[in-house]
């Protein structure tokens, strides 16, 4: 899948982290994936303690909740344009998935909601980890970033 | 065995107390230098495959139950080419001490402790608690990964049918010992897979018939360690009525909760027959026109 030519190109923050995975051994992406564990940011005090406003990743391996919110532009000029933000919980037991959020949110926080929206389903699998955790952990990350866009979609929605 | 046994008393009253170590054992060996001088060697099982790499016991060594014991390809245990490179690449040799210990209550660490001894590794042990009891008591972690000697391990051929059973076994067993360890939702049927898991793709929901329900979780104590034989043979002596002379087989959704089952029989409780069917549910339920029962028991 990686490299293909016919395949949609990721936006420029998420594949920049996807060529640092890429020029690494399966080691070293495994050394990576464990900073941007440690690196997640925290949930915004808002959030902390109000479960009920996070969705749960139930294919997650551990649990994992995240919950988006989309600000208009100043200029209002269309929902498109508004910018994504996410928020990620998930324990530190579970660095895995942790790192799988940190991933999403260095590549996908701050972009706008049609960028975030063109966003390959196939993402996840353009970092070379299936080989370094397995393709069957990987499928938390695909559902993250599936339930990502699809609360981008119903937040963005006029 | 090249490192002795632990003599803790609550290990004695178990039918196989070499099979286990307590965090205070291991801690002494640290200091004695066991693992330096690679008598022993410890092995961290989780099932995050970078759990290890947040912080583990000093020297453990990481072995992960899907990259180094699952085969790449055919749904099965590696070979035994591949699972001598896997040991002696991390410094095992067949006489080596190992110690696996893990998090959720020792339940991945129990599944390699059965692949380990579906090659027959003489000296496999666990940590009594685990992962979580070390922690627990405040004792160091690093972030430091050992620098390894590679020793030669005998390629052996795996020996599957004392331990394993396959789909044909389990049903000519219908009718004798069959423990499901899933949890009471998954064995009625009402759920198609663990609560708070992914859903792994069973067609069909319910048991074995025939199957009696102890999920796994139930041999192990609040802090994680093992249950004391009284109260295990409450469970499945008095409660499930069974005997150590049983032939039982035990299963859950892959065979790694059920391998914690099997340690708690066969090394705890002196089991001489009990088989791990780790095609478990994710097989059964998709199996066409095999058994299936439905509701609690």
């Amino acid at each position: 899948m990686t490299g293909s030519p016919m395949s949609v190109p990721l936006p420029a923050a998420l594949d920049a982290i996807a060529q640092d995975f890429l020029a690494m051994s399966a080691r070293d992406r495994l050394t990576l994936l464990l900073d941007f564990s440690d690196d997640l940011p925290e949930l915004p005090e808002r959030y902390v303690g109000h479960s009920e406003l996070l969705e749960r990743v139930d294919e997650c391996q551990s649990p994992l909740f995240l919950v988006v919110e989309v600000e208009p532009a100043r200029d209002a000029a269309s929902s498109q344009d508004a910018t994504v933000h996410l928020f990620f919980q998930a324990p530190q037991e579970a660095p895995t998935t942790r790192g799988f959020a940190g991933i999403l949110h260095e590549g996908l926080d701050r972009l706008s909601v049609s960028e975030v929206l063109a966003v390959p389903d196939d993402a996840p699998y353009r970092f070379g980890l299936a080989e370094a955790v397995s393709p069957l952990r990987l499928r938390g990350m695909v559902a993250m970033l599936s339930r990502i866009k699809r609360q981008v979609r119903v937040r963005s929605a006029a | 065995m090249a490192v002795a046994a632990d003599d803790n008393s609550k290990f004695t009253d178990y039918a196989h107390p070499e099979r286990l170590v307590s965090t205070d054992w291991l801690a002494g060996q640290l200091g004695d230098g066991a693992v330096a001088n690679r008598d022993l060697v410890v092995l961290e099982s989780d099932e995050d495959v970078l759990l290890y790499d947040t912080g583990h016991i000093p020297g453990a060594v990481k072995i992960d139950w899907h990259l180094d014991l699952n085969d790449p390809v055919t749904r099965d245990y590696v070979n035994g080419e591949r699972f001598a490179q896997v040991l002696g690449e991390r410094g095992i040799g067949r006489d080596t001490t190992v110690v696996i210990y893990g998090d959720k209550s020792n339940w991945w660490a129990a599944y390699a402790l059965w692949v380990f001894t579906l090659f027959g590794h003489p000296d496999v042990r666990l940590l009594d608690g685990g992962r979580a009891k070390w922690v627990a008591e405040g004792r160091e972690m690093t972030r430091e990964v050992p620098a390894q000697t590679a020793v030669d391990y005998p390629v052996v051929e795996r020996h599957d049918s004392p331990i394993r059973a396959f789909k044909d076994d389990v049903l000519v067993h219908i009718g004798q010992p069959l423990v499901d360890v899933r949890s009471p939702g998954e064995f009625s049927g009402e759920l198609l897979h663990m609560p708070d898991y992914p859903q792994e793709g069973a067609m069909r929901g319910g048991h074995i018939p025939g199957a009696r329900s102890v999920p796994w979780a139930r041999a192990a104590a609040e802090d994680g360690t093992f249950r004391s034989r009284a109260e295990l043979e409450a469970i499945y002596l008095t409660e499930q009525g069974l005997t150590p002379t049983d032939d039982v087989v035990a299963y859950c959704r892959i065979g790694e909760r059920s391998s914690h089952t099997w340690f708690v029989l066969t090394h705890l409780l002196g089991f001489k027959k009990v088989r791990n069917y780790d095609g478990s549910w994710t097989e059964w339920g998709n199996a066409v026109q095999v058994p299936i029962e439905l509701g609690p028991r």
